[in-house]
């Protein structure tokens, strides 16, 4: 071990300066308060004095502190409104019903509250000020670390823990048993004249400045690497096979570096759809859903795999998530000749537990005019007035309840012809005329699997070949999770380290007794940061050294260790 | 015997549970004007204005056998103080102790009950969750006595229980059900329970800071009404032992915290994001990690720091209370 003197000479720096080690800012409860500010002694200040002292102002504990609670105080909007990021309908909600508010609120940035410039503002100047203060931090702890223990103060009277007890054994032996007991106990050792210095517990300030890094490498790995990973969303109905581009998305979030090359190519299959639920409490409750996938890689086969709520299915390098699941009724519409213009599965939105669902079918080329079909499919249908309703996710084998698809009819202009992006799973009434439904002349459609319903006005007929059951899926491709993983498990480390393990400084003197008197042995210790238990572990220490003392002679029968003073 | 007989034993004895505590409660109710009349007493018999907290101090200092505080800051109190109480405490205060170890054996079992009854961890919803949150804080409470004697907190500790236990039972309880896709998971296990081990630790935590606003206030001469505090640690032992107290639960949260993401991640596709729930676990966090540096920061230590553990703690109670209840997010277990 290097026997390098301590160069950084701090002031008062005879080992019981609270401020020599671990470096604090000046107004850490441990720290040397400097009143003598840069205020006073420079009473003009240069552009260069005002740095110094805002610098100094921004990297103390009490801004640090403000910082963290304005950070808590910051975040409290964002639980309070919804958010675009985690719940886009609800901000859609919160504006048609409150339309005024949201114009004050949204211009405050409180629906993306966590990425508005005042929250950033309040982390940026936060990590600013942590950043300032590790780096003479740790600058000094690396110091620290190669350094010896301090030479022992003059006085350890002041001290904690100080007992002082007189001893037959010569003052060397004392000190030399002192060494050695201290060393065994982990301490890292240095003897001066007569005496012994140690010192221990260096992981705290290695665990506090292992958390304090570790939470700016959280912070890089969430802000600016995250933005290399996408995420999207797809309906995937039974038998359908979706490539990863973009163009197969029904929605796509890039994220801010994301590129079309960063798509990994793969497909995915929806074979089937298992869900189990339980009847429970007068009610359906799920169970498990179980999605089986296959997927395939370009030049592979496909592979069977198993997608359930808490195991994302991994291909390539991107997860694939078990969002949602529905039904799929299949139709067929035929213009009137018998022409198919229409067929296939469409996905009707589940609106609650058991499954009654809502959905549209839009038709836009083929017949007459543009049709689509806005309705509900209930698996184990009760009819009510307004429509069918639920009581069961299942579909129903029940002759009297099978599963029911209501439509209502519309012509008109679908908007499909613009070329802008429309949202497939609703239907824009404004340029459409109701033919068929609810408050309409003619009746609605009632379709049973297998069922076929002439259109109003000759347009066609639509007939309802069967169930499919689909899937939505959450695809993401994140490069953080592993590295985030490991900055967490350094903060908790770190944490850990910097609470628990207690650092403390311990001195044994020796002091020889003129001619024929004992020698008197002093013990003391210094606490570098909290640590409640040093009284009792320098009291400890004095005991055992004592107890070694009293073995080394042993053998002649001389007086006993004479009481403390 | 079946599932709904289970949970109807486990009914019972949550609600015997309660009524064990609510006499304690009243035993530690009891205990505290106990105190009040010793301390009351030893003011009189002491012509001197010098109150008990002070000969507290001055026993506690010459206990630690000739050390001298260092110069910056006061030596941190080493051992136990020696209260005027310790060593005799009063029949009172022994029989509510045994009266929480009574009412924490039939929670337990409760719990037990309930867990069997369901065949998974009797935390998935926001009855089961309360149930075992409240028996967690009365662990830690009972665990801490190892430690430190801090049962002159039994009362606040078993009013909160009671409190707790009383709004699940009667608004929050929902019949045995199985466990949604979501949370089948081994997180559940761990996640959920250390999240509970942290508020146990948070609970006493803000017990403590609250006695220690105010001894501090009596010890600055106001508060001659509440006599008992007099029995009481002085306000800077009482801030030590909370210190200690929320740092554990402060790691527990941060595990908590970590866990939870890792769950997130597995479940929901990404590790973070913004989930009510997510922002007030953070809002937490954030608020016990000012605590820790307010207590390390000049002008902070003492009352400010200690308004900042009970705030914590109030954040703590809103996140398991209104959070669950009445904010939309994805952590929407309650049952309800």
């Amino acid at each position: 071990m290097a026997s390098r003197p301590r160069s950084s000479a701090t002031p008062r720096d005879d080992g019981t300066s609270a401020a020599a080690d671990p470096l604090r800012p000046s107004d850490h409860i441990d720290g040397t308060p400097d009143d003598a500010g840069a205020g006073v002694t420079q009473p003009r200040l240069k552009l260069v004095g005002y740095l110094r002292f805002f610098w100094r102002q921004l990297t103390s504990m009490r801004t640090a502190l403000i910082l963290l609670l304005l950070l808590a105080l910051g975040a409290v909007p964002g639980s309070l409104v919804p958010q675009r990021s985690s719940d886009p309908n609800g901000v859609v909600a919160y504006q048609a019903n409150n339309p005024d508010t949201f114009k004050i609120l949204d211009s405050l940035g409180l629906f993306s509250a966590f990425t508005s410039p005042w929250f950033s503002a309040i982390y940026l100047l936060l990590f600013i000020s942590l950043v300032g203060c590790i780096i003479p931090r740790l600058k000094h702890h690396l110091d620290a670390l190669r350094a010896q223990p301090p030479k022992t103060p003059a006085r350890l009277e002041r001290l904690v823990g100080f007992t002082s007890v007189t001893t037959t054994t010569d003052a060397a032996t004392a000190v030399a048993e002192a060494r050695s007991l201290l060393r065994r106990q982990g301490y890292r050792v240095a003897s001066y004249d007569g005496s012994v210095s140690a010192e221990r517990g260096y992981l705290r300030e290695t665990g506090n400045l292992i958390f304090h890094i570790a939470l700016v490498g959280m912070l890089l790995t969430v802000g600016v690497f995250g933005s290399y990973g996408y995420t999207g969303q797809r309906i995937l109905v039974q038998g359908e096979a979706f490539t990863n581009v973009i163009s197969d998305y029904d929605s796509f979030e890039p994220g801010r570096f994301s590129t079309e090359s960063s798509l990994q190519p793969f497909q995915l299959r929806l074979d089937s759809f298992q869900p189990t639920y339980q009847f429970q409490n007068g009610g359906w409750a799920p169970e498990d859903f179980a999605a089986h996938l296959s997927t395939r890689v370009p030049g592979g086969s496909w592979t069977e795999q198993t997608l359930k709520v808490n195991s994302p299915v991994e291909i390539g390098g991107t997860q694939v998530y078990l969002l949602g699941n529905g039904f799929a009724p299949v139709v067929t519409v035929k213009d009137p000749n018998g022409t198919v213009v229409y067929a296939g599965p469409v996905a009707f939105l589940s609106q609650d537990g058991n499954l009654t669902s809502s959905g549209v079918i839009k038709v836009p080329d083929g017949l007459a005019k543009q049709v689509a079909f806005q309705g509900f499919f209930c698996p184990t249908p009760v009819t009510t007035p307004t429509g069918c309703v639920s009581i069961s996710p299942y579909l129903s084998k029940d002759a009297k309840a099978l599963p029911v698809l209501q439509l209502s009819v519309f012509t008109g202009d679908l908007g499909l012809d613009k070329g802008v992006a429309v949202n497939a799973y609703a239907l824009n009434e404004d340029k459409l005329t109701k033919i068929a439904g609810f408050r309409t002349d003619v009746p609605g459609l009632d379709l049973h699997v297998g069922d076929s319903a002439e259109l109003p006005n000759g347009l066609g007929s639509i007939e309802f070949t069967g169930i499919d059951r689909f899937v939505s899926v959450d695809i993401h491709h994140d490069p953080t999770p592993a590295y985030a993983l490991l900055f967490a498990m350094l903060i908790l480390g770190g944490l850990l380290l910097s609470l628990f393990v207690p650092r403390r400084r311990v001195w044994i003197k020796a002091i020889p007794g003129r001619g024929k008197q004992p020698t008197r042995i002093e013990y003391a210790g210094l606490a570098r940061g909290e640590d409640p238990t040093l009284a009792r572990a320098v009291a400890e220490l004095a005991q055992r050294h004592q107890q070694h003392l009293d073995g080394v002679r042993d053998s002649p029968p001389g007086e006993p260790p004479v009481g403390r003073t | 015997m079946t599932t709904a007989t289970l949970a109807a034993y486990s009914v019972v004895a949550v609600y015997s549970a309660m009524t064990v505590y609510v006499l304690a409660f009243v035993a530690f109710a009891l205990d505290l004007s106990k105190r009040s009349a010793i301390a009351q007493s030893a003011l009189a018999s002491a012509k001197a204005p010098a109150s008990l907290s002070l000969a507290t101090t001055a026993s506690s200092r010459a206990e630690k056998a000739g050390s001298t505080a260092v110069i910056d800051k006061p030596a941190p109190p080493a051992q136990p103080t020696a209260s005027p109480t310790a060593g005799r405490a009063s029949r009172f205060q022994r029989t509510a102790y045994a009266l929480v170890i009574v009412g924490w054996t039939v929670h337990l079992t409760a719990l037990i009950l309930r867990g069997l009854a369901a065949g998974r961890v009797p935390w998935a919803d926001l009855y089961e969750f309360v149930m075992t949150g409240t028996a967690i804080m009365i662990g830690v409470f009972i665990f801490i006595q190892l430690w430190r004697d801090v049962k002159f907190l039994g009362a606040y500790i078993t009013a909160i229980v009671v409190l707790l236990l009383g709004l699940a039972s009667v608004n929050f309880y929902v019949p045995v059900g199985p466990l949604n896709p979501a949370l089948q998971s081994a997180w559940l296990v761990i996640h959920v329970f250390v999240a509970t081990l942290g508020t146990g630790f948070f609970a006493v935590g803000g017990g403590l800071s609250i006695a220690q606003l105010l001894q501090t206030r009596r010890e600055m001469g106001g508060l001659a009404r509440v006599p008992f505090l007099a029995t009481f640690p002085a306000s800077e032992v009482l801030e030590n032992i909370a210190y200690r107290v929320i740092v554990v639960g402060f790691a527990f949260w941060t595990f908590t915290l970590m866990a939870g993401a890792i769950w997130a991640e597995r479940a929901w596709g990404r590790y973070w994001g913004w989930d009510t729930k997510e922002v007030w676990t953070f809002i937490i966090w954030v608020t016990f990690a000012g605590y820790i540096h307010a207590r390390a920061t000049r002008g902070w230590r003492g009352s400010r720091s200690a308004w900042l553990a009970i705030i914590g703690f109030a954040a703590v109670m809103f996140n398991f209370t209104v959070v669950n209840l009445f904010f939309k997010g994805l952590h929407a277990y309650t049952g309800l």
